[in-house]
């Protein structure tokens, strides 16, 4: 069977009740999610999305997609294998800030190394939501969010700087209330030939009380001139700012890298989302394997045949055996 | 009643600091030997330590088959000082110690790598012996006893193969002591020179410039010991013929091959002794060669892989992760994908795998968890051989879930016992914890090339085609308890997994009759495994099956025990059973009643502290072991030392004896 109809959004909605709280930004992540799935028109077959814990974690519940709700801080393990086992597969990795950054903070880095072709989606609010409210590892030092007794003494990692670092290959920020930016972020890095990382901005309307949809719209900076509210989100690409490596030399991705961990730095009054680094020349992990094994490209695990018909292995192992016989 | 033919066994040592080569040269010793057609079992001990530290080889050749070592040796190979001091007590009288002829001086004191109570220890033997503390008088020591004395100029005699080598660098030949040492005992023994020629191509892996060089120097060697020592060794070992097909190999690569012969394409693995030699073998071996299948047989090809054009190789994926949390939630993420996939590690990387086995078990997601255990707790005695883990294995993880743990008692059962887990794996859509140990990982052995006619792998209700029609539910509740499971990818298939409770589409669901049913329905799998899996696959029967008496253990102690029962019938020990226990989890506890009840004696033979599976068999069957025979100083029992403690239960009742052998 193939698929003659046109796919929608409708074709990634589960019937599922989901339980977010009203206003939640996860919602925005999960519309954008499923417009990218369906503007690029992959069949929700081929699309596997794993999960870590948490609020955020529970997404691919809401996907009519392979849903893969794993392990606090695990998700990336998870999907990295599943992607080498069958590159047919799109597959999307997301959860929140601190199953990502505290959690699973180790997977994180690792990802990096290894530019395997999925995209990894962090919802990033600040806060462990599903335990009440406690810090996460994105709140900055300092900051008092409702829920916490005690202003916040650790300092917050920066999870663009930290990704392009790690060797992440394309690191984007998005906001989950722009959903249709959002969406093209999450479609650029499917179609990205490597790992790609996109922070999402989250409101987290029940625990979160600092950085709020109101704060980020910039409610409470009025423009005198205009008696409208001052944004603090702005577009990096409306800015002229061009985070792609264009020519694979190691002088420009350097400048590259250092241009946009620069930017990565941008808080407060201007905060920027959009592409921060994109790099397409490095070889993706499975041009790294062919180097050694030039069958992987063509006989993923997922594809080769293991036993026959009649059930009999059909790997051939006398080889290996007669490299160890006892010979008189 | 058929006399016992007294064994043939030849017990040999070599030791020398790690990183001189220790390793290869025991590996032509046996090589060599086995080529002149002795059946071998080696045992390799040595340091968590790159260079430096004392490692030592112990090889045990045979005329029948032999499956552990012994306690005493009866020749000692050395090239360095602290081998004689640490051993040379080890020879028996009449055996011989091979040794570098210019370290006669040496003090026993200056040897850095040799801890301060071993040190108290042999100062302690020499002064009984009223004799000072060279090295010289160590081998004084043995000479009152009776053992044979072969000084070896070893730099005298590389020069000399310098010489006709036309090499000057003598550095370069220096490597080539340990060679010697193995020559000499060759020469000692009376074997054929031309079996080391084989042994050197294996143990050099077939470069033929260091296996011509090495040679060379073993006939210089040959040549020395004919005209300076005189030809008397007691034991000797002429060529012989072998009845069997037989390869060399330890637990790693014996395990490594079965996994590409299973099918596994995946292997994940964070470094650990004694576990990363097999994920190593496997990256080294990882392009194979698939089987022409005949007699109107063809592969089986994986829906997943329609209209494609597939390499007439095969392939396995050996990824080295982050962390063992990663190794194991990969090898899960591969099998979700329909693929099957492994990890092996030891005792600490299992601790951190233990939440990706609850998420397997929660999920019933196939996957083989390969553990090669070692000294614990904590790191505990990472190089060094324990089986504490058991329990652990068993039990880890918080709430309940179905799981398999299973025990192989030599490397040829480890072959089928790793098809086997990844039968069960998938049949029983369950997590497989397949125990091993250090012993088995790096002992060498001869065994018959394993036959592969009747190996089948059985893949449960894996669905190999699109489902184009009703609903598909992952968690389906059937009669079994297991569910139709269907790789990523499947068209019409799409499911959700979760670590949380959950119901049949796989959606999170803390309904009270829903978790109930879902319990009932995972945990009823152990029943299904339970009455599936034939006894002799759960457990082997040795000796007097009407005995009174009985052994009872599992793992690598199957060696030792068998040999030392052998030894028991030989001195007149009649009526002694060996229940071996294979399948430890579910505990086959019906047959262990069968067996077991009315058991005079139940010994436990286990190498722990707590005699782990005497204590799980008291829970699951009621059979309480009435003797306990366990050791715990991270070096495997030998047969000697199974025979005396079980000589000890026998004539003396004694309820918990602690053995202690071994450096």
């Amino acid at each position: 069977m193939t698929v003659t109809q046109r796919l929608t959004m409708a074709h990634f909605r589960t019937p599922i009740f989901n339980d977010w709280c009203p206003g939640c930004g996860d919602f925005g992540i999960l519309s954008s999610i499923q417009m990218a799935l369906a503007e690029l028109q992959i069949e929700p077959h081929r699309v596997a999305v794993f999960s870590g814990i948490g609020c955020s974690s529970k997404t691919p519940h809401y996907i009519n997609a392979y849903g893969i709700h794993t392990v606090h801080g695990r998700p990336l393990p998870f999907a990295l294998a599943a992607k080498l086992a069958n590159p047919d597969l799109t597959v999307l990795a997301v959860g929140g800030d601190g199953d990502g950054l505290g959690i699973g903070a180790g997977h994180f880095v690792n990802t990096g190394r290894r530019n395997i072709d999925i995209t990894y989606i962090l919802f990033d609010n600040g806060v462990y939501g599903l335990t009440k409210g406690q810090a996460s590892p994105t709140l900055r030092r300092g900051l008092k969010t409702k829920a916490l007794p005690r202003p916040n003494i650790n300092d917050a990692v920066n999870p663009i700087a930290l990704a392009i670092v790690s060797g992440y290959t394309f690191v984007a920020r998005g906001y989950a209330y722009d959903t249709r930016h959002l969406k093209e972020l999450i479609k650029q890095g499917i179609l990205h030939r490597g790992t790609s990382f996109i922070q999402v901005l989250q409101p987290c309307p029940t625990y979160n009380d600092l950085f709020t949809k109101e704060w980020y719209a910039g409610e409470d900076r009025i423009d005198p001139q205009t008696n409208k509210p001052m944004p603090r989100i702005y577009k990096l690409e409306e800015t002229g700012y061009d985070g792609e490596v264009k020519n694979p030399s190691e002088e420009e991705e350097i400048a590259k890298i250092t241009e946009a961990i620069k930017k990565s730095y941008d808080w407060g009054d201007r905060i920027p989302i959009g592409v921060f680094y994109k790099n397409p020349h490095v070889p993706t992990y499975d041009q790294r394997i062919a180097t050694i094994a030039p069958q992987y490209l063509q006989s993923a695990p997922a594809w080769q045949p293991v036993r026959s018909k009649s059930l009999r292995p059909v790997a051939d192992v006398s080889s290996l055996f007669d490299e160890l016989r006892v010979k008189p | 009643m058929h006399e016992p033919k007294k064994k043939f066994v030849f017990s040999w040592m070599i030791g020398g600091a790690q990183g001189s080569g220790v390793d290869s040269s025991a590996n032509l010793f046996a090589y060599s030997i086995a080529s002149a057609g002795y059946y071998v079992f080696g045992k390799r001990e040595y340091y968590s330590n790159i260079k430096g530290e004392h490692s030592y080889f112990n090889v045990v050749a045979s005329d029948s088959q032999v499956r552990s070592t012994v306690d005493n040796v009866h020749l000692l190979a050395s090239f360095d000082a602290e081998t004689v001091f640490r051993h040379a007590w080890e020879v028996e009288e009449g055996g011989g110690i091979v040794f570098d002829a210019t370290l006669e001086n040496e003090r026993l004191r200056n040897i850095p790598t040799i801890e301060e109570r071993v040190k108290e220890d042999i100062a302690q033997r020499l002064k009984n012996d009223s004799l000072g503390e060279t090295l010289g008088d160590v081998l004084e020591s043995a000479r009152r006893r009776g053992v044979r004395l072969y000084p070896i100029p070893y730099m005298d005699l590389i020069k000399k193969t310098g010489e006709i080598l036309g090499e000057k660098q003598l550095t370069l030949l220096m490597r080539m002591v340990n060679t010697m040492a193995v020559a000499a005992s060759f020469a000692i023994i009376g074997a054929d020179i031309n079996r080391l020629h084989r042994g050197l191509s294996y143990a050099f892996r077939a470069k033929r410039a260091v296996v011509d060089m090495n040679f060379t120097a073993c006939k210089v060697v040959y040549d020395y010991f004919k005209s300076n020592f005189p030809d008397d060794f007691p034991i000797r070992v002429p060529n012989r013929q072998l009845s069997e097909d037989l390869i060399l190999v330890n637990g790693t690569t014996i395990v490594g091959i079965a996994k590409i012969v299973a099918g596994c394409r995946v292997q994940t693995y964070y470094p650990i002794t004694p576990a990363a030699d097999e994920s190593v073998y496997l990256e080294d071996k990882q392009v194979f060669s698939l089987n022409a299948t005949s007699d109107g047989d063809e592969y089986e090809y994986p829906h997943l892989a329609e209209n494609k054009e597939l390499s007439d190789k095969g392939h396995i994926l050996v990824f080295q992760s982050e962390d063992e949390l990663a190794a194991i939630d990969m090898a899960i993420g591969a099998s979700l994908a329909g693929v099957r996939a492994a990890t092996s590690t030891s005792g600490p990387g299992f601790s951190l795998m233990v939440e990706g086995l609850g998420w397997a078990g929660m999920n019933e997601v196939p996957v083989v968890i390969t553990i090669y255990q070692r000294g614990g707790p904590s790191t505990g005695l990472p190089t060094r051989h324990e089986q504490g883990d058991l329990l652990f294995t068993v039990f880890a993880g918080h709430g309940e879930i179905p799981r398999i743990v299973m025990a192989s008692g030599d490397m040829l059962e480890a072959f089928y016992d790793t098809i086997k887990a990844f039968n069960y794996a998938e049949k029983f859509q369950v997590p497989v914890v397949h125990l091993l140990d250090k012993s088995l990982a790096n002992s060498t052995h001869t065994i018959p090339v394993p036959a592969l006619d009747d190996v089948l792998l059985d893949r449960g209700l894996l669905i190999n085609e699109h489902l184009d029609g009703k609903t598909y539910k992952r968690f389906q509740f059937t009669e079994t308890g297991i569910s139709p499971r269907v790789p990523l990818g499947t068209r019409g298939g799409i499911f959700w997994n979760t670590g949380d409770e959950h119901d049949e589409l796989g959606h999170i669901s803390e309904d009270p009759i829903i978790r109930t049913k879902m319990m009932d329905k995972r945990m009823s799998k152990l029943q299904v495994i339970r009455e599936s899996i034939p006894p002799n696959e759960k457990v082997a029967i040795y000796g007097d099956s009407d005995a009174k008496d009985w052994i009872v253990s599992w793992g690598s102690t199957k060696g030792p025990i068998l040999d030392a029962l052998e030894m028991l019938e030989e001195e007149g020990y009649s009526s002694i059973g060996f229940m071996q226990f294979k399948i430890l989890y579910p505990f086959p506890s019906e047959l262990a009643l069968e067996t077991l009840q009315g058991a005079r004696r139940i010994i436990d033979v286990e190498q722990n502290y707590s005699g782990q599976m005497g204590k799980l068999m008291a829970m699951e069957a009621g059979l309480r072991p009435t003797n306990l025979v366990v050791k715990y100083n991270g070096r495997p029992f030998t047969s000697t030392e199974v025979r005396d403690g079980l000589k000890e239960v026998l004539s003396r009742n004694i309820k918990r004896i602690v053995m202690n052998r071994g450096g």
